[in-house]
């Protein structure tokens, strides 16, 4: 693996923490809490290396 | 607890749901093993790396099979699935791996040249995971692969591909692309190290001839044809006229372009003394303005949408309710590489690669694909290579 390949998994892992992060704190906009997860979705497979 | 976090754990419950089913079969596909029986003409097998240490333990190492008869002879080399989503190439390299005996000459054959290629899939174009062919004794699986190498192996992708080494500016994407990465390096990005490797190879084991073999789009121009530079144009050309004449189907020949870089049949005759032709067959299934892109439509090659185009004078391939079955794409490429061989051997009788127990155009049309592969469960666990 690569120094940018490793650079890009931290900022994948940031921005999933971040969503992750926004997620919780949201307490009224439902649409937005199926945004965060939509977008979730594939940072989780690339951070567990699965797609 | 409130509704709405009941509300947030009931949504986070269904996308982890959907996300693991998804998830779970991405990790299957990418770790299925079809297994590649080595024939009795196999007489060793070794690692892409061994032309190429920097490929060692990376996804993109592949296994490399020799072929060797003993009488002396020229060497001829078989690359398939540069792009896995054009399996005719593999199957047509398995047939060789199986059935095929040498007299005279060497043919090296690597069945899955882009290994992390075949282990990445496209669910954007709704791509099967894997594909059957019925064989005598039940059915041979194959994972369905894609173009290019999976990002899990080559990431991030550059904002250009900046071709190496003539630095001609290239799609993003195609630093995953093993046929716009030669002749590769020994230090660059994984795909150019395979193509490099592939370079390394035919330099050190005096390749006469390299044959890359691929599959196009009906409504692509270059597609049913072989593509080949100024030094192979007349051996290509001679393989046309026989084939049309003594097999009954036509295969075009196209030059190679000279200023678009990257390609083997390009790059190979550029940087080799060897004679490289890619090998083009008709794949309905690639085709835009298709149906669902099913398992039966990458084997049949039938489809109502394109038949219609076919009407219209939109294909660039005869087209009609039959389609472009399996058994005809892999049969052209039989016969198309056996005739490669005896072209080689009549030009130059001292470098003859003589092959044996290949079936021709006709045989695969009426035997089927699977005829020609044997039984893993039956075969010598030592001649068994899992890939």
């Amino acid at each position: 693996m690569t120094v940018i390949m490793i650079v890009y998994y931290l900022i994948t892992a940031f921005t999933a923490a971040m969503l992750i992060w926004n997620f919780i704190r949201e307490k009224s906009d439902r649409q937005k809490m199926v945004l965060y997860l939509i977008v979730l979705t594939p940072l989780l497979l690339r951070i567990l290396r699965i797609r | 607890m409130t509704r709405t976090a009941i509300y947030k754990m009931s949504l986070a419950a269904i996308f982890g749901l959907v996300s693991g089913i998804a998830g779970y079969q991405f990790y299957e596909h990418r770790h299925y093993q079809a297994p590649i029986i080595a024939g009795p003409g196999v007489t060793r097998v070794v690692k892409l790396h061994e032309y190429c240490p920097s490929l060692k333990g990376t996804p993109a190492d592949t296994d490399v099979f020799f072929l060797e008869g003993a009488g002396d002879g020229g060497t001829v080399l078989l690359v398939a699935n540069t792009h896995s989503n054009e399996p005719a190439a593999r199957l047509t390299a398995e047939i060789f791996l199986e059935n095929c005996t040498i007299q005279k000459g060497r043919l090296i054959v690597i069945p899955q040249f882009n290994n992390s290629g075949s282990r990445n899939t496209k669910p954007g174009d709704g791509y099967p995971l894997y594909f059957e062919i019925p064989t005598a004794w039940g059915k041979k699986k194959f994972r369905m692969g894609n173009r290019n190498a999976s990002p899990l192996d080559s990431w991030p992708d550059p904002d250009v591909y900046i071709h190496y080494p003539d630095r001609s500016l290239l799609s993003y994407l195609d630093v995953r692309n093993t046929n716009r990465t030669w002749p590769g390096r020994p230090d660059g990005p994984l795909m150019e190290r395979v193509c490099f490797a592939a370079m390394e190879l035919i330099r050190n084991e005096q390749v006469d001839v390299a044959i890359d073999i691929h599959g196009a789009e009906t409504m692509f121009p270059v597609t049913n044809c072989i593509v080949a530079p100024e030094k192979s144009s007349r051996i290509a050309t001679m393989v046309q006229l026989m084939t049309q004449a003594m097999e009954g189907f036509t295969v075009n020949v196209y030059p190679s372009p000279q200023n678009f870089r990257g390609l083997s049949h390009r790059e190979i005759g550029d940087y080799s003394n060897a004679m490289p032709f890619l090998l083009e067959a008709p794949i309905p299934f690639l085709d835009q303005p298709t149906g669902p892109k099913t398992e039966e439509l990458l084997l049949t090659g039938r489809d109502p949408l394109l038949l219609s185009l076919a009407r219209q004078g939109k294909l660039f391939v005869p087209y009609d309710e039959y389609g472009w079955p399996m058994k005809n794409r892999v049969g052209q490429h039989c016969s198309v590489i056996l005739e490669i061989m005896n072209q080689l051997s009549q030009a130059s009788p001292e470098r003859a690669v003589v092959a044996e127990n290949v079936p021709r155009y006709k045989d695969v049309l009426e035997h089927d694909v699977g005829y020609y592969y044997h039984n893993p469960a039956t075969a010598d666990p030592a001649r068994v290579y899992p890939n």
